[in-house]
């Protein structure tokens, strides 16, 4: 006589599920390191920076050349190399509105230069500054304090390292809002939630079963990404790989929460697609995934504070790059409000939760 | 106290419409003994499924009295879901999971049940057992809910249209299930729009319509309510039907007369002495048969005489009009 266990049957049968759909398993381990090595090589740290920049067509304009050119035969890594094209006017600007160029160089005699340039694009007073320094040193401007240039591209301060732990979270979210929102509401468009719910089998059951399903999918999720960034990109984890868990699980149960509460009462893909994008888009920008959210205004950062998203990233980063501990303050600041969310959410799903 | 499965009294639902309440159960009473199988018929939207799923405790009533297995689902309804098996209509299963695994999640919420693979030998899925779910067909999938409807053994087994959509194959294979669970004496709640499969597998119906009971009895009884025992259907050679029948209506043995968008049907007490006078009329007339036919009276022609609508969408055509009895009154638009 068989032994019959309702949460380790409903466990059992969702990790079937998914381990049989081979094209779930691609969005879900593939896409993310596909995503990772792309971004990763992108904004790897090159031997040298290279600058772009127009030179308007003039009589004037093949002396500034001719000067930038010499410039870059006698520079050594890792200076910046320049790269400028001599265009019309008119194919000057052209290019810097369609975002080909940052900068444009217009010469107007040998002691006069105007630089085009629009101040909000980030690369823009870079390029701006360093052709107007090796201009100005080439006619003769004394440098009379003299400077070193430390250069950090060790691992740990650079822009891989940042990414990575914002990939994992953001796959953490995915995951938590996907995995069991879009499944519950399939359920239901299914009738499955409404033939379960003809059965005595104990509703606990089937919610803490997603729930662990949730965490052990949540394992390779991680294993993954942590692993293929410390093995290809050299991303260090200084903290404690305990609290890396702790923080990840802690963020893991909030997102199945939110992801309960959007399906707990919709009837339609449509509806609950919606819902998603409603609740992922904005931490997708705010929540500092793929830039730091320091960068928004201060009047919105008690918003953005309060985003789950946010505060996971946050106390991966701590603890992965900074190696703050479990009683560090941002890393009890960020369990504390994730909790709150777990909880929250899942209350009010429960309380609302339709099966029919 | 109760040899009744079911006992339902003034069953009333509710719900929000776009204009104001729409009343989908209206004050219907059903009594189901233990043993019986019960048919419940009836057009689409006529209050079948609200009433079954009330009965299954995954909808709630707005009102009457409702007693399953002796028990109330307010106050017992663990104990009932121990003891009944559901088929919903269009259960989309987990695709990726086998016959078999299905099956045995479904058992493991009961105390106490079957097998998984009896359960699957009852409905001759046992071959399927390892199949993943997504590769049977539609009526291997009927059938899988049926055996997941009967793995916690249950005493009443709720069946909500099992056959609609399936071939005529299938269909016949999933009656004989159902055959083979009356033999063993279990309580059937079976609905469906096909009145040949009632006819066949119900001891009692209840013709349901507008959320109400508008007959009940055994199907022999109903259909020997209608008067006559066969059904004499014509059409005539360039003449559409005419509302006019009284010329019919005359003829030897003749009941009753039902008009349709192609033809008539004329209810008979004796086809051999209605058919000759029926074309005796014709010939001295001087008109020409498009078409003759004649069968059985069946429940479809019950509901018919009784609502004036058919039971399936497909055969609803232009409203009929019905002569008997009432005398004269236009049909209600089918649905």
């Amino acid at each position: 006589m068989a032994n019959y266990h309702p949460l380790r049957s409903l466990y059992l049968t969702r990790l079937r599920e998914f381990y049989r759909q081979p094209a779930r398993l691609f969005w879900v381990y593939g896409f993310p390191t596909v995503l990772a090595i792309g971004l990763g090589l992108a904004f790897r740290s090159p031997s040298a920076a290279t600058i772009q920049a127009d030179v308007i067509e003039s009589s004037a304009a093949s002396q500034v050349v001719e000067t930038i050119e010499a410039y870059n035969k006698s520079r050594t890594n890792p200076d910046p190399i320049f790269k400028l094209k001599i265009n019309s006017e008119a194919d000057a600007f052209r290019r810097m509105r369609s975002g080909k160029t940052p900068l444009v160089v217009e010469v107007k005699g040998p002691k006069s230069i105007i630089y085009h340039y629009d101040p909000s694009r980030p690369d823009a007073p870079a390029a701006r500054a360093a052709i107007d320094s090796v201009l100005q040193t080439a006619a003769g401007r004394p440098d009379p304090v003299t400077t070193v240039d430390e250069r950090k591209t060790e691992p740990g301060g650079r822009y891989i390292d940042f990414l990575i732990p914002g990939l994992i979270g953001q796959n953490t979210m995915g995951g938590g809002l996907w995995g069991v929102g879009f499944l519950i509401v399939n359920f239901r468009i299914g009738k499955l939630l409404k033939r379960f719910a003809a059965t005595p089998m104990p509703r606990r059951d089937f919610l803490l079963a997603i729930l662990l399903a949730r965490l052990t999918f949540l394992i390779p999720d991680v294993v993954v990404l942590l692993g293929m960034g410390v093995l290809f990109f050299k991303v260090p984890i200084v903290g404690n790989i305990g609290v890396l868990i702790l923080i990840e699980i802690v963020g893991a149960l909030a997102f199945a929460g939110i992801g309960m509460l959007i399906a707990s009462r919709a009837q339609s893909m449509e509806t609950v697609s919606g819902l998603m994008n409603l609740v992922m888009l904005p931490q997708w920008i705010f929540s500092g995934l793929f830039f730091s959210s320091e960068r928004f205004p201060d009047m919105i950062q008690p918003l953005i504070q309060a985003l789950p998203l946010t505060q996971l990233l946050h106390a991966l980063r701590r603890v992965m790059l900074e190696g703050a501990g479990l009683f560090d303050g941002d890393i009890l600041k960020a369990l504390g409000i994730l909790t709150v969310w777990t909880v929250v959410s899942f209350t009010i799903a429960l309380r609302g939760f339709r099966w029919t | 106290m109760s040899d009744l499965a079911i006992r339902v009294r003034d069953l009333r639902k509710q719900y929000p419409g776009r204009d104001g309440v729409v009343n989908a159960v209206n004050g219907l009473d059903l009594d189901i003994p233990v043993g019986e199988c019960f048919g419940l018929l009836g057009p689409n939207g006529a209050g079948k499924t609200t009433t079954v799923e009330i009965l299954e405790g995954v909808n709630e009533p707005t009102s009457g009295e409702v007693e399953v297995l002796g028990r109330r689902w307010a106050t017992d309804a663990t104990a009932i879901r121990e003891r009944i098996g559901v088929t919903l209509q269009e259960t989309r299963f987990q695709d990726k999971s086998t016959v078999f695994e299905l099956t045995e999640l479904f058992r493991s919420f009961y105390h106490r049940g079957l097998e998984p693979m009896a359960a699957l030998e009852r409905v001759s899925l046992e071959t399927k057992a390892n199949a993943y779910v997504e590769t049977l067909s539609g009526g291997q999938k009927q059938r899988l809910a049926v055996a997941i409807a009967l793995v916690g053994d249950p005493e009443l087994l709720f069946l909500d249209e099992p056959t609609t959509g399936l071939d005529p194959q299938s269909r016949r294979q999933l009656q004989d299930v159902i055959l083979g669970l009356m033999a063993q004496n279990r309580t059937i709640v079976l609905t469906t729009h096909y009145m040949e499969e009632a006819e066949k597998l119900c001891n009692r119906v209840a013709i349901v319509d507008q959320g109400k009971v508008i007959a009940l009895g055994s199907p022999a009884d109903l259909i020997a309510r209608i008067g006559g025992e066969h059904v004499v259907e014509f059409a005539l050679l360039g003449e559409p039907p005419s509302a006019d029948t009284a010329e019919f209506q005359q003829l030897d043995t003749v009941l009753g007369v039902r008009v349709d968008s192609t033809g008539y049907a004329l209810t008979v007490g004796a086809p051999h002495l209605a058919i000759p006078a029926l074309l005796e009329h014709l010939e001295t007339t001087g008109r020409d048969l498009a078409r003759l036919t004649t069968r059985q009276v069946s429940l479809e022609d019950v509901f018919v005489s009784l609502t004036g609508r058919h039971l399936r969408d497909d055969e609803t055509g232009d409203a009929p009009i019905e002569i008997k009895g009432r005398g004269r009154r236009k049909a209600r638009r089918g649905r």
